[in-house]
Order: C-alpha cells, then sequence, then structure tokens
C-alpha cells in the first residue's frame, strides 16, 4: 500500500469538455510503479481522450496530471515523451514511408545524446551540423541504436525483422500495431499507454500480443491500457477502471469490475447477463 | 472627415468584391476542405468574358452579368470534372498542386487569347456621383454593392432552402456521414464550383469595370486576396468570409490613407499572418475546435523511389563537368547553368516540401533575399563575391527561417498559404524599403562572379562554378538525408501528431529544415544577381516559385536526384522543342496537371 500513496501516474478531476458534451468527466486515476491498469468502457466512453490528456496531446479544462511527483498538466507531448511517457495510437499512426527500422529508431529519438547536445540556442544548429559531419560518437550512437531496434524487433519473432527495411505503409495492419509497440518500446518508456493493441487482430495474434504485454509487465514496466478484448484485460490487469459517458463508474480488480450491475448496464444497456461471453468473443 | 468616409465607402465597396471571390472558396473549402487556388483565374476568366461582351458584343449590363456568370460557372463545372474528381482518392497534396496548375493553365490561355496588355473595360453605367454624407458614391459603386449583397441573400436562400443547398450543407458538416444518407457528394461538388465559378466571374468583370482595366496579373491578387478574406473569417465559415472580406478591404482602404497605395498589399498579408498566427482557425471559430485539416492520411504518394547507384550518378556529374571541353555551343552551356540554378532551388523546395511536407508556395523569396544580400554586400561593402553569396545563403536561411517561423504550427494547405504571403510580403518590402533596396529602381552594376581575385567571365567558368555549388548542395542535403535528422523530417511529414509524440519538436525540426534549404536558395540567388548583374523586386517571382514546385514534383518529392534531374528537363526541353517563351508557363502547368493525375510520385519515386 506504500506505493499508493506515492504513485507514478496521478489525475485528479480531469476533464475535458468538447461543446456541450463532456468527454472526460472529474475522472480521478492512481496507477502505481510497476501495476497494470486497463481503462474498458462502451466506444465514445472517454478513453481515447484521457490518453491524449495524459500524453500532452490535448489539454485539460480542469483537473490535474501528475507524474513521479511532478505536475505534468500541459506540458507538450514532445516534453513528455522525453520524461519517459510513451504511447501507441488506438488507429495506428505509423510513419507510413519510413522502413520499419526508421520508424522504430523514431521511438529513440529522445535518448539520441551525442548527436543532440543540450546547449541552449544554438543546440540545434550543432545538432544539424553533427548531422552532417559524424564524428565518432555520433555513428557510434546511431548503430547502438540500430542493434538495440534490432533486438526491440526479435521480441515480435519473425513478423518484423525480416520487413525491417521495408516502408511501414506496406505491412499488414498487424504489424503496423507491432511497429508502433516496438516504436514506443525503443523510447525506454517509465510509462508505457497502450490504446487497445490487438484491434483488428485474429485470435492467435491476439494471444502474441497478450503474452508480450504479460511479459513487458513481469518486466517491471507500467503500463496502463485501454482494451475491449475483456479476456485479455482479466488476464492482465491488477485493477480495471470502467469508463461510460466520461465518467468514471467503476473501479477495482477485474473478477469484481465484471459482475458490476452498472458496468452490465453500460455495456448492454439494461442487466442482461452473459456480458462477458459477449465481449470476449468480440 | 469626409476623406475617411470615401476610404470607408471605397473600403467597403473593395470588401464587396472580395466577399465575392472569398464566399466561393469558402463554399469549396467547407465541401471539400481544399483550398482552390483557381479561384483567381475564373474571376480572370469572368473580366475577358465580360470583356468581350461589352466591347465586342455590346451586351447590355444585366446580360453582360448573366453571361459573365453562365460562362465563368460553366469553367468551374469543368475544373471539378476533369481537374478534381479523378483526384477524389488521391493523396491530400494532390488537389492542391492540381488547382495550382490549373490555375497557372487557365492564365496563360487567357494570356496567349488575349495578350498581356491591359484592356480598358467600359463600365456601361452614367459616370455621375452622389453625395452622401461627407463622401461621394457613384452607379457603379452601387452596383456592386447591388450584387454583392443580391448573391448572399440568393446563397442564403439556396443553402437554407433549396434541397440541394441542404445536401451542401450536410457535406460540409460530415463528408463521410452525409455520403452514407445518399447524398451525391458528386452533384454537391458540382453545384458548390459552379456557384463558386460565377460569383467569382462576376466579380472580376465588375472589378474590371471599376478600374476600367484587366489585365492578366488580377489573377494571383484575386486568389490573393480571397485566401486572406476567407481565412480572417474562418476558411469554410461562409458569412465569415464576408465579414473577412468587408474587414480587409476596410484595412487595406485605411492602411493605403496612411501609408500610401504601394502598401495595399502589404497590409492584405500581413493581416493574414497575424490571424493564421494568433487565430489559425479564423476570428469567427473558437480557438479550440480541432483544426480543420484531416489528422490522418497520407500526405504524399508512397512509393518506392528508384534507386540510382552511386557509380552512374558519379558517371553522369563527371560527364557534365567534362562539357565544356567539347565543342557545344555558348547557348547549351548558359541553359545548363540555367538547369543548375533552378536545381538549387529545388534542392530547397524538395527538401522543405517533400522530406519535411511544408509546400512553399513562396519559395522564390529565399531567391530573392539572397540575391538583394549577396549584391548589397559585394557593391557597398565591397565583400568579395564568394564571400557574399555565401552570406546571401546565410542571410536566406536566417530571415527566410524567421520569416516562416509563425507557420510552424500550421498545416497541410493553411503553409502554402501562409507561405505564399510571406513571399508576397518579401517583394513588396523590397519595393517599399528603398533606402536599402532602392525600391522599383534595383540594384544595377552588380560585379561579375569572382573566387579569389580572378573574375569569372568566360561561359565555361560560370558552368563550372554553378555546377560544383549545385554538387556540393546536393552532397550535403544527400548526407543528410541519411542522418538522423532525415528520418526525423520525413516522420513530421508522414505524421506530426505522432511525431510529436515521441519526442520531435516540430518549430526546430522545421526550422532545420528551413535553415538548410534557405541556404542553398540563398545561394542561387546570389549567384542569379551576379550573372544578371541587374535585380529588382520582380526579377524573383511566383512563377519561378511554380517552376520549382513542378520541377519537385517531376523528380520526386524529397528526392535528391529527381530535383536535379527535373530541372535539366524542365529547363532544357523547352529549348530543345523550341517552344516559345510565351508557351512554357502554359506546359509547366500542363505537366503539373498530367504529373498529380498519373505519376503523382514523380519521375524517380518520393523519398
Amino acid at each position: 500500500m506504500a506505493e499508493r500513496h506515492n504513485p507514478m501516474l496521478s489525475l485528479r478531476g480531469l476533464t475535458r469538455r468538447f461543446g456541450g458534451l463532456t468527454a472526460v468527466d472529474a475522472i480521478d486515476l492512481d496507477l502505481a510503479k510497476g501495476e497494470l491498469i486497463s481503462i474498458i468502457g462502451p466506444n465514445g466512453a472517454g478513453k481515447t481522450t484521457l490518453f491524449n490528456l495524459v500524453t500532452g496531446l490535448d489539454r485539460p479544462d480542469a483537473g490535474t496530471v501528475s507524474f513521479e511527483g511532478q505536475d505534468i498538466t500541459g506540458l507538450s507531448p514532445e516534453r513528455l515523451a522525453a520524461e519517459g511517457i510513451a504511447r501507441t495510437f488506438q488507429l495506428g499512426r505509423v510513419f507510413g514511408n519510413l522502413s520499419v527500422m526508421d520508424n522504430v529508431l523514431i521511438g529513440a529519438h529522445t535518448r539520441l545524446r551525442a548527436v543532440r547536445p543540450a546547449v541552449p540556442v544554438i543546440g540545434p544548429l550543432l545538432e544539424l551540423g553533427l548531422a552532417l559531419l559524424r564524428p565518432a560518437r555520433v555513428k557510434d550512437e546511431e548503430e547502438r541504436l540500430r542493434e538495440e531496434v534490432k533486438a526491440i524487433l526479435a521480441r515480435f519473432g519473425e513478423r518484423l525483422l525480416p520487413r525491417i527495411d521495408q516502408p511501414a505503409y506496406s505491412l499488414s495492419y498487424a504489424n503496423r500495431r507491432r511497429v508502433e509497440i516496438a516504436r514506443a518500446l525503443a523510447l525506454r518508456p517509465r510509462l508505457l499507454l497502450l490504446d487497445e493493441p490487438t484491434a483488428g487482430m485474429n485470435p492467435t495474434e491476439t494471444a502474441e500480443m497478450q503474452a508480450l504485454v504479460a511479459e513487458l509487465k513481469a518486466e517491471g514496466l507500467t503500463i496502463l491500457l485501454i482494451e475491449h478484448k475483456l479476456e485479455m484485460v482479466m488476464r492482465l490487469s491488477d485493477r480495471v477502471i470502467v469508463m461510460d459517458e466520461g465518467k468514471k463508474i467503476a473501479e477495482g480488480p477485474g473478477e469484481q469490475v465484471r459482475t458490476d450491475p452498472k458496468v452490465i448496464e453500460a455495456y448492454l444497456g439494461h442487466g442482461l447477463s452473459g456480458v462477458t461471453e459477449q465481449e470476449s468473443a468480440a | 472627415m469626409s476623406s475617411w468616409l470615401d476610404y470607408t465607402i471605397n473600403g467597403l465597396i473593395v470588401g464587396n468584391v472580395y466577399a465575392l471571390v472569398a464566399v466561393g472558396l469558402a463554399l469549396i473549402f467547407g465541401v471539400s476542405r481544399l483550398i482552390n487556388f483557381a479561384q483567381g483565374s475564373i474571376y480572370l476568366v469572368g473580366a475577358y468574358i465580360g470583356w468581350v461582351a461589352v466591347v465586342q458584343l455590346h451586351t447590355p449590363l444585366p446580360l453582360t452579368i448573366i453571361v459573365v456568370a453562365a460562362a465563368a460557372a460553366a469553367v468551374g463545372l469543368i475544373i471539378e470534372r476533369f481537374g478534381l474528381r479523378p483526384l477524389q482518392n488521391s493523396v491530400r497534396i494532390a488537389p492542391l498542386l492540381a488547382t495550382i496548375g490549373i490555375s497557372f493553365v487557365l492564365d496563360q490561355l487567357v494570356m496567349l487569347t488575349f495578350s498581356p496588355n491591359p484592356r480598358a473595360l467600359p463600365s456601361q453605367l452614367p459616370d455621375v456621383r452622389f453625395q452622401l454624407g461627407g463622401g461621394t458614391i457613384g452607379p457603379l459603386d452601387l452596383l456592386i454593392a447591388g450584387v454583392g449583397i443580391t448573391s448572399a441573400l440568393l446563397l442564403f436562400v439556396f443553402l437554407r432552402y433549396s434541397k440541394l443547398g441542404w445536401a451542401v450543407r450536410a457535406a460540409s458538416q460530415d463528408r463521410d456521414a452525409a455520403m452514407q444518407m445518399g447524398v451525391d457528394v458528386n452533384r454537391v461538388n458540382q453545384a458548390v464550383f459552379g456557384i463558386a465559378a460565377a460569383l467569382g466571374g462576376v466579380s472580376g468583370m465588375l472589378v474590371g469595370m471599376y478600374y476600367n482595366q484587366i489585365d492578366t496579373a488580377m489573377s494571383l491578387q484575386a486568389t490573393l486576396k480571397g485566401v486572406v478574406a476567407e481565412v480572417v473569417g474562418g476558411a469554410g465559415n461562409v458569412p465569415g468570409a464576408v465579414i473577412g472580406s468587408l474587414l480587409l478591404g476596410l484595412v487595406e482602404s485605411y492602411g493605403v490613407a496612411v501609408f500610401g497605395t504601394s502598401y495595399r498589399n502589404l497590409f492584405a498579408f500581413l493581416l493574414l499572418v497575424v490571424v493564421l498566427v494568433l487565430r489559425p482557425n479564423g476570428l469567427f471559430v473558437s480557438a479550440r475546435q480541432a483544426p480543420p485539416e484531416p489528422l490522418t492520411g497520407t500526405f504524399i504518394a508512397p512509393s518506392r523511389p528508384v534507386r540510382i547507384p552511386r557509380w552512374a550518378l558519379a558517371v553522369a556529374a563527371a560527364g557534365f563537368a567534362v562539357l565544356p571541353f567539347f565543342p557545344v555551343s555558348f547557348y547549351v552551356l548558359q541553359t545548363l547553368i540555367n538547369a543548375w540554378l533552378l536545381g538549387m532551388l529545388a534542392l530547397s523546395l524538395t527538401l522543405v516540401a517533400g522530406t519535411i511536407g511544408q509546400v512553399s508556395l513562396g519559395h522564390a523569396a529565399l531567391l530573392a533575399i539572397g540575391a538583394y544580400t549577396s549584391a548589397l554586400l559585394s557593391l557597398t561593402s565591397a565583400v568579395p563575391v564568394g564571400l557574399a553569396i555565401i552570406g546571401g545563403g546565410l542571410m536566406s536561411a536566417a530571415l527566410g527561417t524567421l520569416l516562416i517561423s509563425p507557420s510552424f504550427r500550421l498545416r497541410g494547405h493553411y503553409v502554402s498559404i501562409a507561405t505564399l504571403a510571406i513571399g508576397e510580403i518579401v517583394s513588396l518590402v523590397i519595393l517599399n524599403w528603398e533606402s536599402v533596396t532602392r525600391g522599383p529602381i534595383g540594384i544595377s552594376g552588380i560585379p561579375p562572379l569572382s573566387l579569389f581575385g580572378y573574375d569569372l567571365i568566360s561561359p565555361s567558368s560560370v558552368y563550372w562554378f554553378s555546377l560544383a555549388v549545385m554538387l556540393v548542395l546536393a552532397l550535403l542535403q544527400g548526407r543528410l538525408l541519411t542522418s538522423h535528422l532525415g528520418r526525423s523530417f520525413r516522420a513530421i511529414r508522414d505524421d506530426d501528431i505522432a511525431a510529436r509524440a515521441y519526442g520531435l519538436s516540430l518549430n526546430r525540426y522545421k526550422s532545420l529544415a528551413f535553415i538548410f534549404g534557405g541556404f542553398a536558395a540563398g545561394v542561387s540567388g546570389g549567384i542569379a544577381a551576379h550573372l544578371y548583374s541587374y535585380i529588382n523586386h520582380e526579377t524573383f517571382n511566383t512563377q519561378q516559385s511554380i517552376l520549382a514546385l513542378t520541377v519537385v514534383i517531376l523528380g520526386g518529392l524529397g528526392n535528391v536526384v529527381g530535383a536535379i534531374v527535373g530541372s535539366v528537363a524542365l529547363v532544357g526541353l523547352p529549348e530543345v522543342f523550341r517552344i516559345a517563351a510565351e508557351y512554357r508557363i502554359l506546359i509547366y502547368g500542363i505537366v503539373l496537371l498530367l504529373l498529380v493525375r498519373f505519376r503523382p510520385q514523380g519521375l524517380l519515386g518520393t523519398i
């Protein structure tokens, strides 16, 4: 319980309105180091908007986000990436014309040190100069990262390695999702946000992805997961948060949440039974 | 006091004219998220059809208006059907480029048919002035106001009460949903282009009558003013476009009253840049709405670039290097020198437009900054020419990046508008800042190229010099593309949101791309200044910007070798086929259109 008092990520009263619609409504959430929390809820519940607020792609109208004790509300996404927050996107946002290698290398961008000297004002000009001259330090760093990218891609078995030089637009949908996760891992994140990593995947592919996420959790990575496949949610999550119409309607261990009448109503409108079977089959 | 009322009336009348153009742009943007750069060309066509009707057919005024509206609408329908509809499922950049190409083709066709000389367009109305308060107002003013208000009312009734009008509004709110509900989007597009073109054509005719003069330079100005008014009002917002137009008319009119006529356009473009920076969604749209650009989708055509082996490139370079040893004519060398200078500009533009995805339409401004800097350094400060050219490149890199930086947070078509406006601002500042740039007189007696004290006068030495500079710039750019910056630039182009989420600062990397590209363009302008020995504010114009863009598309966006191949092709082929100068721009426009339609990835593929 000590960890609960000093969570890695902490949301307080986080709210975002679009016109008359409150997409995220006073959400509180604490995520401890090494914990995996899943956020579930029907489409339009505000899950992705919540991710956007945490990663700086959108600004909240009210409430705070803190990360490792620091208030990070409203910081730019590039700052948050440098702080160690990585995410994947619901619809899959790979860089279509970049090779798999380059896509994943972009993930490691915030870790480039030799070629991005932390000098104020003239830093960018030095970066341009170093990119053109490429002294040994810069070359070594790039080489090291390339090796690391291969190691990350190897986690996906033979899915991505043989396609390492292919442009991302030529990949299958499932492979694009894998590239996104590889890109996020290349950042060496302290906090990883996964937005429906298995969307559009068949059962075999879903099982592979589930095994990978379990592995990442076992390695101690702190993960916030949006997922519709309840089977996977139940197996992986330390806790589950259910959102509906922007509000948190339930929170707790998976088994407790899946029988919560409010949750069943949110999914099916009325207290019908059999929700879990239908959802996990979906 | 009375003169102020006059300026107000004049501002509102001119604003009314802008509104006719801007409303059309807003309608089109609303339905297809496209800024129609050909709108000014339709305005031009309208003015010339008006001239034919009035001067040759002697039609009475009401008939003239109907003829112009119908003919312009027909042009609009043709543009929609053959220029844009085939590109519906194409990449985002394609329709934008197509309207630019269409605009050049239409302008050139008008110019070839009617000659570039200005013509008088008589107003057909009695020349009397009525007293109104302290100012005066003429029948033509009233006609323009009447046409403006009547069209606004007709449009309102159409959008509000007709079935097709409903479909237009539905499609502009949510195109996909409208399609699923059975709205025929093609018919909506047709309606919108027809209406926009009719309004634009009538507007051109009225302006011709107002100033009693029409010429082919009207087109670009009208597009620019219409776009300014539309963006000020909020892109796609029809009432906003009307208010934006009146505001623009007033700002210009008061600006002219205080500072003089030559500042008119400067005010328009400054207004645009201020609005784009402070409220990119326009004055009447809440700033927190999502940007109207689509967030996903491929910006450029995906393709696998053609790989040319290094030895082949080296052989080609060596072949061009030894060319002057063979008995080739001065004419061939001169043509290739032009190709190398254009090649440097194309390298710059292919980096900015292709690699990082900022389609700049004002790239000639970078040439101008480099040329003026280099010319003035060598003339007034006696800096050696070689150093002065480098100074020109550095100034272009610094000033160009500074000027464009407010637009770094814009996306898609807005970047093109901002760069177009900034290009115009640069040329207007050159025109008006007489103490430094010598204003409209230009700079003459610029010393010839020289290096380490040796003058480069002979054609071969100029040829080698420009080829060498271009090759060095190309090699540097090739090296840049293989560095982490190359992939960072391309990532920002492909998806700027995902790029930011992985720590790529848009300001930082767009600045670096413009610094590198600005240097190449500035060096090209600097060399050109010393070759021409005379430059003025019109030496580096929008035509060059569009030519460079065509070269870049031809070679393949972002493709270094492609930029050079494209330059040689577009400078060389017209010479080989001895195409007369006045047809060349027409051909560039047609080439651009054909490429966008049939080979959007260019000859060598995008990188």
